[in-house]
C-alpha cells in the first residue's frame, strides 16, 4: 500500500484555561489515516472533539487550544514541524475547509468574485482578470445560474443552498488535495442537502479530492464516506470501513448510537435510547469514558481506559469487551446483517 | 370527534411595504390548507422551510388568526366561541418549541416555570400546585429535587424534559411539537422521543410533531402533512405515505432523506432548482418548475386536494377521477 494521504498518529489536542489550572482533553490518543481520493466521516455529538480535530489538521485552534502531542503527517511532510507561513502556503491551497455556517464563511463586504478569486490570486499570484475568469468557471462547476452576474453580487443577495456551494466553490479553488468539511449542510433543507451532497462527490470525482465528512449525522456518512470514525469525549472508539462498521458496530456507544436512530424504514419500531448525557470533558473519571451509559460496563471499564484494539477486518475500537486481536463479538452482533 | 379541524385555512401576510407605504405583494405563508387532529394521536408535518409548517403550528395555537378559513375545536368554530371557549381551548393546546435554552427563563427556578400555568389559569391553594409540580416532574422523568434549580443547571434534554413538563400542566390535548428534538445531541434525541410516545400512550395525548427529520416524523406520527409552499401536497397515513410516496414533491422529499444504512437501496430523485419565493410562488401547481413530470396544465391551474389511492394528493397526474367528470385530462399525456 502506498503511504497515506493524511497520517494521523497519536493525536491529543488539549484547551488550557488562562492561568493553566484547567485542562480540556478535546481531543486524546487520536490514530487514523486516510487515503487519496478516499472519504472519511468524522461522527460525534457536540463535544466530542470532533471539530477541535478538523481545526488540528490546519492547526487553526483558538489562542487556548494546543497540539499535545502526535504527528500529523500529510504528503509525506510533518504539520506539526511546519512554520506559520508555510502553514499558510498550504491551507486554502493544499488543504482546504469548508465550515457549517456559510453566511459567516464569507465576507458580506467583497463580491462573490472577489472572495472566489482570493485564493487564486494569493496562492498562485494570479492577477485580478485571470483569477475572476477562474472563478466564473468555478461558479458553473458548483452549477450557480447566472454566474457572470452572480460574481458581482454580494453574500446577502444568495440563497442558502447557494451560499454554501459558493463556500465550496471558494473550497476547491485551488484544487486542493484534501477537502474537509465541518457539518457542510446543518443549516440546508433537505433537497438541497441532496443536491450539495451530489456536487461534493462530483467534484471528488472530478478533482481526485480525499474528503473528511466531521457530522453528527450517521446519513450523511452511510451515504457519503468509505471510512467512519466515531468519536467519544475526545476519543476515538471505533474507526473502519462504513459497512462494517454499520452493519456489525462493535463498540457498545456505537451500537447505542444506531439503534436510538429513527429509520424511516421501520418507522415505528421503539428507539433505544441512551441513558444519561454525554459526559464534561473538564471533569472526566479515569476509565472509559462511555462507561457510565454503558449497559455493559465492568469494574475494569470504569477504572482504566481501554487501549485501541485491532480486529480482523482492520478496524479498530477501544472496548474492553474486544479481547487483544479477536473479532468475536462483532460476530454476534452481526446476525441478519452483512 | 376530532380535537381540531382546519378547513381551508389560509394566512397572508403582507409584503414588504415601499417607502410610500404600498405593500408589495402578499405571502401566501398558509393557503388553503385542511387537516384533522383526532385524539390520542400524532399528525405529522413535513415540509422545507418557507413551507408554511410554523405558521400553521401558530394558527393551531391561536397566535395568529387565520385570514380565511376555519379552525374548529372539538366541533366549535373558534370564531363562534366566548371568553370562556377560548380560554378552555387556550389551556387544551399546549406547544413545545426547538430550542430549551430559549424557552425557560433563566431567571426562574424550575418549579416556577412549570407551576406559572397553574397559577394564572386554576385557582389552586400553593400546596396543591407544589404537589402537582412534582407530579409532572416525576412525569417527565426528572428528580424532585429539580423544582429548586435553574435552567441553567440542566443539560439540552433535562431542559426539554422542563419544557414538556410546563406543557402538560393544564392537561391539554394538543401539544404542538414545533421541532422539538433538532437542537438536542444524538445520542439525547430518542429518549425525549420515548418520553413523547410515552406521554402520548399514558395521557391520550394527541400532537401535532413539525420537524424536517423524516424518520423522527415518521417515527412519531399516525398521519402526515407534506406542505410546499403554503399547500399540502400529500396527506395520508404515515406508513402509506412513507412506503409509496405519489406526488412528486412528496417521492423526491423522501429519496432525499439520507439512507440509514451505506448498502440501502434508495431511488435517487435530485429536485433542481430552490424553492421559490413565497412573495411570488410560481402560477398554477407551486411545484411545477422543479417537477420533472410538469404537464403544460400543471402551469396554469393548481390541482386540488383529493381523496386517490387512500390518501390525499393534490396533483394533476392523479386528477382524473373514473367518472371522467372532474378535470379534463391535460394535452400531452
Amino acid at each position: 500500500m502506498a503511504a497515506p494521504l493524511l497520517e494521523i498518529d497519536n493525536l491529543s489536542t488539549h484547551y488550557v484555561s488562562a492561568r493553566g489550572t484547567r485542562v480540556i482533553r478535546a481531543v486524546e490518543g487520536v490514530s487514523l489515516r486516510l487515503g487519496a481520493r478516499e472519504t472519511l466521516g468524522i461522527v460525534g455529538e457536540s463535544g466530542s472533539g470532533k471539530s477541535t480535530l478538523a481545526l488540528s489538521l490546519v492547526r487553526l485552534l483558538p489562542p487556548s487550544g494546543r497540539i499535545a502531542s502526535g504527528r500529523l503527517m500529510f504528503e509525506g511532510e510533518d504539520l506539526l514541524q511546519k512554520s506559520e507561513a508555510e502553514m499558510r502556503r498550504l491551507r486554502g491551497k493544499r488543504i482546504a475547509m469548508i465550515l457549517q455556517d456559510p453566511m459567516a464563511s464569507l465576507n458580506p463586504l467583497f463580491t462573490i468574485g472577489d472572495q472566489v478569486a482570493e485564493p487564486v490570486r494569493v496562492h498562485e499570484r494570479a492577477n485580478r482578470s485571470t483569477a475572476w475568469r477562474r472563478a466564473l468557471d468555478l461558479l458553473k462547476a458548483v452549477r450557480i445560474a447566472s454566474a457572470d452576474t452572480r460574481l458581482r453580487q454580494y453574500p446577502h443577495e444568495m440563497s442558502g443552498g447557494m451560499r454554501q456551494r459558493i463556500v465550496g466553490a471558494i473550497g476547491i479553488s485551488c484544487e486542493p488535495r484534501l477537502l474537509i468539511a465541518d457539518e457542510p449542510t446543518t443549516s440546508l433543507d433537505l433537497t438541497i442537502q441532496a443536491q450539495y451532497l451530489n456536487l461534493l462527490r462530483e467534484l471528488q470525482q472530478a478533482h481526485g479530492l480525499a474528503l473528511i465528512f466531521i457530522t453528527h449525522n450517521l446519513g450523511i456518512v452511510a451515504k457519503m464516506c468509505d471510512q467512519l470514525a466515531v468519536m467519544y469525549a475526545g476519543r476515538v472508539v471505533e474507526a473502519g470501513p462504513v459497512r462494517q462498521v454499520f452493519n456489525a458496530p462493535a463498540h457498545p456507544y456505537t451500537q447505542a448510537l444506531l439503534n436510538s436512530i429513527p429509520r424511516l424504514s421501520d418507522s415505528r419500531r421503539r428507539l433505544t435510547a441512551i441513558d444519561g448525557q454525554p459526559p464534561d470533558l473538564a471533569m472526566l473519571a479515569p476509565g472509559c469514558a462511555f462507561a457510565p451509559r454503558c449497559t455493559r460496563a465492568m469494574d475494569r471499564c470504569r477504572s482504566v481506559a481501554p487501549p485501541s484494539t485491532s480486529m480482523e477486518d482492520g478496524r479498530k475500537v477501544r472496548c474492553w469487551l474486544l479481547p487483544a486481536g479477536a473479532g468475536d463479538l462483532a460476530g454476534t452482533v452481526q446476525s441478519g446483517a452483512a | 370527534m376530532s380535537i381540531v379541524e382546519a378547513e381551508r385555512l389560509c394566512k397572508h401576510f403582507p409584503g414588504r411595504r415601499s417607502l410610500f407605504g404600498a405593500h408589495s405583494g402578499v405571502v401566501r405563508a398558509v393557503d388553503g390548507v385542511s387537516f384533522t387532529i383526532e385524539p390520542g394521536q400524532t399528525l405529522g408535518v413535513v415540509g422545507e422551510s418557507g413551507c408554511g409548517k410554523t405558521t400553521t403550528a401558530k394558527l393551531v395555537l391561536g397566535l395568529e388568526q387565520p385570514t380565511a378559513g376555519d379552525i374548529r375545536f372539538e366541533g366549535k368554530d373558534l370564531r363562534a366561541l366566548d371568553a370562556a371557549g377560548r380560554r378552555h381551548y387556550r389551556r387544551s393546546i399546549q406547544a413545545v418549541f426547538q430550542d430549551p435554552y430559549a424557552s425557560l427563563n433563566p431567571r426562574m427556578r424550575v418549579g416556577a416555570i412549570i407551576a406559572e400555568p397553574l397559577i394564572t389559569n386554576e385557582r389552586l391553594p400553593p400546596s396543591k400546585v407544589r404537589t402537582r409540580v412534582l407530579e409532572l416532574l416525576d412525569l417527565v422523568g426528572l428528580a424532585s429535587r429539580s423544582a429548586e434549580l435553574f435552567p441553567h443547571e440542566f443539560s439540552g434534554g433535562q431542559r426539554q424534559r422542563i419544557a414538556i413538563a410546563r406543557a402538560l400542566s393544564l392537561s391539554p390535548k394538543l401539544i404542538v411539537l414545533d421541532e422539538p428534538v433538532s437542537a438536542l445531541d444524538v445520542s439525547i434525541r430518542a429518549q425525549i422521543l420515548n418520553l413523547l410516545r410515552d406521554l402520548q400512550a399514558q395521557l391520550g395525548l394527541a400532537y401535532l410533531f413539525i420537524a424536517h427529520d423524516l424518520a423522527a416524523v415518521a417515527h412519531m406520527s399516525h398521519a402526515v402533512v407534506v406542505m410546499y409552499l403554503g399547500r399540502i401536497v400529500e396527506y395520508g397515513e404515515t406508513h402509506m405515505l412513507v412506503r409509496a410516496p405519489k406526488h412528486p414533491y412528496t417521492k423526491a422529499l423522501f429519496s432525499a432523506a439520507l439512507p440509514s444504512r451505506p448498502d440501502e437501496w434508495r431511488e435517487e430523485i435530485v429536485l433542481s432548482g430552490e424553492v421559490p419565493s413565497p412573495l411570488r410562488p410560481p402560477p398554477g401547481c407551486h411545484f411545477h418548475p422543479r417537477c420533472q413530470l410538469a404537464m403544460p396544465h400543471c402551469r396554469e391551474h393548481a390541482p386540488r386536494l383529493r381523496e386517490t389511492e387512500g390518501r390525499h394528493i393534490a396533483c394533476h397526474l392523479y386528477a382524473a377521477a373514473p367518472n371522467g367528470k372532474v378535470e379534463a385530462w391535460p394535452a400531452g399525456r
